[in-house]
């Protein structure tokens, strides 16, 4: 009303006055809730969600001196292998060192195995700095060693350095390629394939680029099997209302841990091709194997042993990153992407995209290198490196199996194996009556049970709602990470939490 | 394309009823049809083609990494290989990357990286021990002690204490809440993500954000691909690119016929055009955004590259709140800084925060959902924020090397900023406004109209027509000035300042002739 320029702003469509609580006249914000991006609030992350949420507050609350029912949080939600006490391996992080400060490449402690990695990191980058841009798709020396790993990986099937980008994390690399799919309006638009369980990166991604998500459901009973027919099933419907373009999967599973059998991928490759999808392999828990009898293939390696009807026709995008495996170097940011078969115009877009945010974090490309150019037999660091790494494994394969064990005496709990990866996605019985609470509180029911038992016990894990499950089901992530001491007390407290829940609410 | 992949990989065995068959189906089921490529065999259509794939990515532009440099890379390979070329070297003055050109580090911060990387070198004691205890508070911050433990997404709570109270020193005790402070992958990232919240509406309701003319072409990049309205103000070049409200108040007018204006980037220091805002301009465009209700962005990364004398920077923030409540306490704000600028030159780290002023707290909950996706900027670039916020003290042993080595650094930028400067404006046909501040010159270059009519006949911009024979005839790379937005009928370039001296000199010295040789030539 004392605003001389109020009429105008009316007249001119401007954000209106609004009375505020106490009468008072205030100004509309700008950007509210009502205004703000439509996409953005259809994103989803549970991995960091309100559960997480409140256990920052509790340990503010506890720190503060709050009496609660225990004395720690453990936040068993996110696959964070340093913050659970793993140590880095030793050799990374003396060539970081290095890196970071060519004073020390004089100093006579660290190993010339050390020396030599910094010194050819170094020389790639622009004036012998990690200070400077890297090219937009990466260090064209760690694109080089990157493509040299995945021969090696896959029992010398070729790659080409130029199908290598470098990435923040592997997820930057997943949203990339997806944003490029995206097209179409109504009917046509593009529909993006993913398991459910899933990781909830590629709901959230789906949601803001606007894509539809079609969700193609594991087979519990099968130990989290993927299977041909259901893939059918989903992409049969979804041609109804979208356009499917793009298949998803995860190998090593997130948060199911199963790992694929070749004849599974095999199959998948020629479903993809059959239904003229694109294929998107995360598989950044390519090291993290533990189940007798299974082993790591990956979706590149299948392909061209496929031979060339599929090997030159099937395009494919597959993700690694340093985040995961026996280094866990979440901090960091390192991933890279390799392309398969993907057409020429589409690449320079790609590439084009890209140079916009510039370049992916050095160090995190450094840390890249170091991972898929590691100590070679005869070098300085190599005995420490192989023993370090081994030691994480081996701790992780004991931890897998543990967790399993410890969940499945458990009335109420049923566990599949943790084949691989870093995570049991245990299937919980809720009771009737607790499932109605939650009801009516507005809670899906294992959101319920998981945030009771962060306020009883600390232990923060993720409701299996956060990754998608079977109607009627229920579940809970939690990472195999904390120190095997540490892991059995909080299995114990996991185990009486849940006798005392089921008890509570029976 | 089709042509070139029809080229290389040679046609493929099929069964010639399988085909027929599946591509009966596929055509039933609304697949990607079979294509014929040029000569003339069938081949399978990709899933992601460039006719198939997202529109608005394809209409991205991002100028400083665009055609010319990529031209520039072929030619550094071709000199490597031994071709010969008219110079012995490609130097890339397009891009703010100072170490590239040879600008060192801060010795402290990297000491302090070094540390942090690998916390064995604690015990080492040729460390200074206030790098020891920048590392013990950095690590202490970090899940188990370890720079490779993800942060929260909003960045680690003790950095962005001190990012916080940086700013309150910096705005002469300001108050600033490190709630507000979210640390990012670089400036970009923070910029592109503000730019996302807030896009909405169709048609005329379609978001307008208005941005400088000439821009940094991030601005035009994200917009692009947002599907958001691009809104452009010229600068006023015969001002030393000032920024003039009657101009605002045009663009904004203009724009309310087609779109719903909500959102005012400034990028003060400028770039590509190198002009301080002063204090009083700064209130007047918070008073035009407050009137228009605009949120606005506050780009100012390059907040230590100021050299003209007689020009101080002034942050957004400080003049807001100096404005009194009406405006410190309804002006929705969001600035944004790096540790890519200033006299680090730290690109490579993708270090950065931003803080929002009144942002609306439903809002700023969906903003730390979105960034929790991306789960947390690299924590080593987190790290080196909190150093170029957290500097060495007057009494800690660094305090001299480190001040003595930022004042080089900056001195030599004001000494090269002259130099560029007076080296260009004795070109004829180059005419060059004083390089206040940042890290570029963009001067107007008149290009001769029968280069103009050359350049139009190879269906480009005139001025990249310039750039790309500079950049075949002397090696150089500069951007053209149609990559950040000019007024029709005028030409520039950009260049960076940071080549060292005598490099620079020599650089300037090859422009000029060029120059000369270009206009002679198209006369």
């Amino acid at each position: 009303m004392f605003d001389p320029y109020s009429q105008c702003a009316t007249r001119r469509g401007l954000p209106k006055e609004k009375m505020s609580e106490n009468g008072i006249m205030s100004r509309a914000k700008v950007l509210t809730i009502d205004t703000m991006n439509p996409t953005v609030k259809k994103v989803e992350y549970a991995v960091r969600g309100p559960i997480v949420q409140r256990a920052v507050e509790l340990e503010r609350e506890l720190s503060e001196g709050m009496k609660k029912p225990f004395a720690e949080v453990i936040k068993a939600n996110i696959g964070d292998a340093h913050a659970m006490g793993q140590q880095p391996i030793t050799f990374f992080r003396q060539v970081l060192a290095l890196c970071s400060y060519p004073e020390l490449l004089s100093d006579s402690t660290f190993p010339e195995d050390a020396k030599s990695r910094a010194c050819r990191i170094l020389q790639s980058c622009g004036g012998n700095s990690m200070g400077a841009y890297s090219a937009s798709q990466g260090i064209d020396s760690v694109r080089q060693d990157v493509a040299r790993y995945i021969e090696r990986r896959d029992g010398g099937v070729a790659c080409d350095p130029d199908n290598i980008y470098l990435t923040t994390g592997a997820s930057d690399g997943i949203v990339t390629m997806l944003k490029l799919l995206v097209c179409g309006e109504g009917t046509t638009r593009t529909g993006v394939m993913i398991p459910i369980p899933q990781y909830p990166l590629y709901s959230a991604a789906l949601a803001e680029l606007g894509a539809v998500q079609i969700d193609y459901f594991l087979n519990e009973e099968k130990c989290w099997s993927l299977d041909i027919t259901e893939l059918q099933r989903a992409v049969n419907e979804a041609r109804q209302y979208c356009n499917p373009r793009a298949l998803c999967i995860i190998n090593p599973g997130n948060p199911t841990g199963q790992v694929q059998s070749r004849q599974c991928i095999e199959d998948v490759i020629r479903f993809a091709a059959k239904e003229r999808l694109f294929l998107m392999a995360d598989e950044v828990y390519q090291d993290n194997v533990y189940a007798e009898g299974c082993q790591f293939h990956s979706f590149k390696k299948v392909l061209f042993e496929m031979g060339p009807e599929y090997a030159e026709t099937v395009e494919l995008a597959s993700f690694h990153s340093t985040s995961k495996c026996y280094m866990g170097e979440c901090g960091f940011r390192g991933g890279y992407m390799e392309i398969i078969n993907m057409d020429d115009e589409v690449k320079d877009q790609l590439t084009k995209l890209l140079s916009v945010r510039l370049c992916p974090p050095v160090p995190g490309q450094a840390l890249m290198d170091l991972v898929v150019n590691p100590p070679q037999p005869g070098e300085p660091s190599y005995g420490s490196f192989i023993k370090e790494r081994t030691a994480t494994l081996s701790a992780l394969a004991e931890k897998a199996k543990l967790t399993e064990q410890v969940l499945n005496t458990v009335q109420g709990i049923s566990c599949n194996p943790v084949q691989g990866a870093m995570y049991s996605f245990p299937r919980i019985t809720i009771p009737e009556k607790a499932v109605k609470e939650a009801t009516e509180k507005g809670q899906q029911p294992d959101m319920f049970y998981c945030m009771k038992m962060l306020e009883e016990t600390g232990i923060c894990l993720v409701p299996g709602s956060g990754f998608g499950q079977k109607d009627g089901t229920y579940h809970f992530r939690m990472t195999i990470l904390p120190p095997t001491d540490k892991l059995k007390i909080l299995l114990n407290k996991v185990k009486e939490f849940h006798q005392r829940f089921t008890q509570q609410y029976s």
